[in-house]
C-alpha cells in the first residue's frame, strides 16, 4: 500500500512552500486587487525561474519532464497562498492541451515558450452565461480564420496565447476542435470583465476574422474538451484544498486569539463543531483528490469519475471552509481589511472554472451507471 | 501511487491466504452475532474458529509473542482481516475482549494475573464484556454512580451498568466505579475486573428501537470483589479507563451497511414523476454526493494504511470515519425510503423493497450514531486533539462528585 506522495514529490512541495511564502504573502495578493495589475508577475517569474511553468513538459522541449503528481502539489500550495498568478489557465488546461492535441510543429514552436515562460496561454470555452454543450458552440473556424466571443476566459486580457474550443461549420460529428490563436494578433478585441475575484483577470474576447490553426484532434472533439476538464478537474481541487487548509488555519488562529464573554471563542462547540467539519470535509476531498491524482499518474480507466469525485467534494471543501472562516471572524471578517476575502473570492473563481457541480454530479453519476457499480 | 502490497506483505497475504483455505469453515450459515440470542451452538462454533486462529497465531496479530500473538505490525493484522472478511466466519464474540479489555488487562494486570486470563481469552475459551456505561454517565463516562467500598479485603459493587454488549454469556469483566463520592468526577474512581457469574450480577436485555436486543443492562448488588482484582491505584480508575477508550475507537466501527450502489439499484427500480427515480436530478445529485463521502472514507482508509505499511503512526485523518459514515448511513436511507412513496413505512421484508434494508439501516442508524462517541462528541475530539482549540470550560472538573447538581 503505496498511497501517498513519494519523498521527492514532498520535497517540492516544501520548496515551492518555501517560494511562496517568501515572495507571495497576502500583502501580494491584495496589492493585485487594490492595483491595476492584472496578475503578480514577480511571483510568476519566480514560479517560471523554479521551471515550475514547464514542470510536466518533456524535457526535449525545454521542461521538466515531470508527471502531474509533481503538478499536484504544486497546485496544492498555489492554493494556499491564493497565488494571482495565470497557473490554472497556462499549465493544467493551455499547456495539457498542447501536449495531448498539438501537433508536432504546434508543440515545438509553443511548448519551449511556455516552459521557458516567455508566454502565458489560456482555454476558452464558455460563450455567455449558458452552459457549453455540443450544439451550441457559436465560435466558429473555417479557413484558417475565428470568428466569435468567448468569456469569461481566465487571463485573457494579458495571455499571449488561447487554446480556443470552436465549430468548424461543417455540421458533422467531429464539429467541435481545439484551435490556437495568438492573442496579439490583429482582430482580437479584449474587454477584461469586473469579478468576484480580481486578483485572477477574466476577459471577454471576440474574434473578428482572426487567423488560428486547427489542432490535432480526436473524431470527438468535443470529448477531448471534456479531458482536459478532467485533468484540470483533479489538479485545481488540488488547489481548492490548499485554499481551504489555509481557511481553517485562519479560522483556528482567530478562535484561539479572540475573546468573547469572557473566554475564547474557540471553546465554543458552537464554533469547534463547524471548525471539524471544515477538517472533515477537506479529508474528504484530499483522499478523493488522491486517488484522481492517482488516476492521472496511471491514465486510469477511472479517470473521469475520479474526476467528478474531486471535483464535487473539493468544492464543496473550499466554499465551506472560506465562508465559515468569514462567520468564525464575526464582523472582522466582512471588512475590506480582513484577509479572509482572498479565500472567499477564490473559492468561487476554482468553483465555477470548469463548469457548475450540478453538471459534475450528473457527469459522476452517468459515469456510474457506465460502470455499472450498481 | 498504488495500492499494492510490498513484497513481504504479499508474502504474508499468500500465506494467510492458504491457511484460510485449509482452515477456514465452509458453512456459509455460520455469520456474526447480530441478536443478543446466541445460541450455545453459535458460540461453540465461535470458539472452535477462535482456537484455530489462536494456534496459527493469526488471533492477536500485533500482540507480543509472549501472550501467544504474532508480534507483528497492524498491516498484518489488516491483511488477515482483509482475507478472512473473503470467508463467512464467525465474527464478533471477541471484539470487546480482545479489543479492549484484554489490552486494559495486559497494561494494568500482574504478571500472574496475565498468565491466567489472557490465553484463555485469546483461545475463545473466556469471553470478555466492558463496563462502563451508566443511565447517567453516557457521553460523560466519568460520572458513573455505581460505587465499590470496601468489606474488609474486599470492595462491595452497588449500582447499574447499561449497554453492555455480550453480558449474559460473558465469563469476565472490566468495570469502572466510584470509590470516593466525596472526590472530584474524575478522581474518585477505581478500576476492577470481575467474574460474571458472581452472585449478586443480575443481567437483563435492553430492547432497542429497532425491536432487536444486542445489548444488556447490569444491575450489581452487594457484588464482592477481592482488592487484587483492582487496576491501577484507589482513585485512579479513570487513568485505567483511558487505555481501554483509547482502544475503543480501534474495536468499534460502523457495520457494512447499504450504499449508493444499492440506492442507485433501487433508483433503477422505482418510479417518480413518470421516470425512472434514476432519472431523477435531485436523485442523481444525492448519489453522486453519498458516493463522494464514501469514496472518501474509503480513500481515507487506503491513506491510513499506507503509514501502516511504512510503520507510521496513521495521522489523524482516521477520526473522521464514523462522523461521516453514521449520519449517512441514516441519511441515505431515510431518501431511499422516500424514493418508496407511501410504501416507504413498510417493514416487511417479504414486502417491501429490497427486503426492507432500507428500513432496518434507518431504524439501527440513529444507535451508531451514538454508539462508541455520539456525533457531538466526537466532533469535539477532532476540534481538540486534531485542530488544537481549548476544551469547553468544565463546572465539574473541581466540585465534589456527591455536590453536583445531577438533574432528573
Amino acid at each position: 500500500m503505496n498511497f501517498d506522495f513519494s519523498e521527492d514529490q514532498k520535497l517540492l512541495k516544501e520548496q515551492v512552500a518555501r517560494y511562496l511564502s517568501d515572495n507571495c504573502p497576502i500583502e501580494v495578493v491584495r496589492g493585485v486587487l487594490e492595483g491595476d495589475d492584472y496578475y503578480s508577475s514577480s511571483v510568476w517569474k519566480g514560479l517560471v525561474d523554479l521551471g515550475l511553468t514547464g514542470a510536466t513538459i518533456p524535457e526535449e522541449y525545454g521542461g521538466l519532464g515531470l508527471g502531474p503528481l509533481e503538478l499536484c502539489v504544486i497546485a496544492g500550495e498555489l492554493g494556499r497562498v491564493s497565488a494571482p498568478v495565470p497557473f490554472s489557465s497556462s499549465v493544467y488546461m493551455a499547456t495539457e492541451s498542447l501536449k495531448l492535441f498539438g501537433t508536432d510543429q504546434q508543440k515545438e514552436k509553443w511548448l519551449p515558450k511556455l516552459a521557458s515562460g516567455e508566454i502565458i496561454a489560456t482555454f476558452a470555452l464558455s460563450e455567455s452565461a449558458i452552459e457549453p454543450n455540443p450544439n451550441n458552440i457559436k465560435c466558429s473556424f473555417s479557413s484558417g480564420k475565428l470568428n466569435g466571443r468567448k468569456m469569461p476566459v481566465p487571463d485573457g486580457s494579458y495571455a499571449d496565447l488561447c487554446i480556443t474550443v470552436v465549430n468548424d461549420q461543417k455540421g458533422g460529428a467531429d464539429k467541435i476542435k481545439m484551435a490556437i490563436v495568438s492573442l496579439d494578433e490583429l482582430g482580437v478585441n479584449k474587454k477584461s470583465l469586473k469579478t468576484l475575484d480580481q486578483t485572477r483577470d477574466h476577459a471577454e474576447l471576440i474574434f473578428d476574422n482572426v487567423d488560428a490553426e486547427l489542432m490535432n484532434n480526436s473524431d470527438d472533439g468535443w470529448n477531448d474538451v471534456q479531458h482536459i476538464f478532467d485533468i484540470a478537474a483533479i489538479l485545481m481541487a488540488f488547489e481548492q484544498i490548499g485554499g481551504a487548509e489555509a481557511s481553517l488555519s485562519m479560522a483556528k488562529e482567530y478562535a484561539l486569539n479572540r475573546f468573547a464573554f469572557g473566554r475564547q471563542i474557540g471553546s465554543y462547540q458552537a464554533i469547534k463543531h463547524k471548525l471539524a467539519d471544515m477538517y472533515i470535509k477537506i479529508e474528504l476531498a484530499k483522499s478523493n483528490s488522491y486517488f484522481g491524482a492517482m488516476m492521472l499518474n496511471d491514465d486510469g480507466a477511472d479517470l473521469k469519475i475520479a474526476a467528478a469525485a474531486s471535483r464535487v467534494a473539493a468544492t464543496d471543501a473550499f466554499n465551506y471552509a472560506s465562508q465559515e472562516n468569514i462567520q468564525t471572524h464575526g464582523g472582522i471578517g466582512f471588512t475590506w481589511e480582513a484577509d479572509t476575502q482572498f479565500y472567499y473570492r477564490r473559492s468561487q473563481v476554482l468553483g465555477l472554472a470548469l463548469g457548475s457541480i450540478a453538471s459534475w454530479k450528473d457527469k459522476l453519476v452517468t459515469q456510474l451507471e457506465e460502470k455499472n457499480i450498481s | 501511487m498504488d495500492f499494492n502490497d510490498t513484497a513481504e506483505e504479499n508474502n504474508f497475504r499468500l500465506e494467510v491466504r492458504e491457511w484460510l483455505e485449509k482452515n477456514a469453515p465452509q458453512d456459509k450459515k455460520i455469520g456474526g452475532y447480530d441478536s443478543i440470542d446466541v445460541e450455545e451452538s453459535a458460540l461453540e462454533r465461535a470458539r472452535e474458529w477462535q482456537a484455530k486462529k489462536a494456534d496459527a497465531g493469526y488471533a492477536a496479530i500485533t500482540w507480543p509473542k509472549e501472550y501467544g500473538g504474532l508480534g507483528a505490525s497492524s498491516i498484518h493484522s489488516v491483511i488477515y482481516s482483509q482475507e478472512e472478511a473473503k470467508y463467512n466466519v464467525p465474527s464478533g464474540i471477541y471484539d470487546i475482549g480482545l479489543g479492549m479489555c484484554i489490552p486494559t488487562m495486559m497494561a494494568w494486570a500482574t504478571k500472574e494475573q496475565n498468565e491466567r486470563y489472557v490465553e484463555p481469552a485469546l483461545y475463545g475459551k473466556e469471553i470478555w464484556c466492558q463496563l462502563f456505561s451508566e443511565p447517567s454517565a453516557g457521553s460523560d463516562v466519568a460520572g458513573v454512580r455505581t460505587k465499590a467500598e470496601k468489606d474488609g479485603d474486599d470492595w462491595l459493587i452497588n449500582g447499574q451498568k447499561v449497554w453492555t454488549s455480550g453480558a449474559h454469556f460473558c465469563d469476565f469483566g472490566i468495570i469502572v466505579v466510584r470509590t470516593d463520592p466525596k472526590a472530584p468526577k474524575h478522581k474518585g474512581l477505581s478500576f476492577f475486573f470481575l467474574d460474571m457469574k458472581s452472585p449478586g450480577i443480575d443481567i437483563k436485555p435492553i430492547r432497542q428501537i429497532s425491536g432487536g436486543s444486542n445489548f444488556n443492562e447490569v444491575f450489581f448488588t452487594d457484588v464482592k470483589v477481592s482488592d487484587n482484582q483492582r487496576l491501577g491505584e484507589v482513585g485512579e480508575g479513570w487513568k485505567v479507563a483511558l487505555t481501554t477508550l483509547m482502544n475503543e475507537r480501534l474495536a468499534i466501527g460502523v457495520p457494512k451497511s447499504a450504499d449508493y450502489s444499492s440506492l442507485t439499484q433501487l433508483a433503477k427500480n422505482v418510479i417518480l414523476n413518470n421516470k425512472p427515480a434514476i432519472k431523477n436530478d435531485l436523485v442523481r445529485s444525492k448519489i453522486a454526493d453519498w458516493y463522494v463521502q464514501s469514496e472518501g472514507l474509503k480513500y481515507t482508509k487506503m491513506r491510513s494504511l499506507t503509514s501502516l505499511s511504512k510503520g507510521e503512526t496513521p495521522g489523524p485523518e482516521s477520526s473522521i470515519g464514523k462522523i461521516v459514515s453514521a449520519p449517512k448511513m441514516q441519511d441515505l436511507a431515510s431518501f431511499a425510503m422516500d424514493l418508496q412513496g407511501a410504501a416507504g413505512i413498510l417493514n416487511d421484508p417479504d414486502i417491501a423493497l429490497m427486503h426492507s434494508i432500507f428500513q432496518n439501516q434507518w431504524m439501527s442508524a440513529a444507535g451508531y450514531r451514538i454508539a462508541g462517541g455520539t456525533d457531538e462528541i466526537l466532533r469535539n475530539i477532532v476540534a481538540e486533539r486534531v485542530l488544537g482549540l481549548p476544551q469547553d470550560i468544565r463546572v465539574d472538573k473541581t466540585v465534589p462528585f456527591n455536590e453536583l447538581p445531577s438533574g432528573r
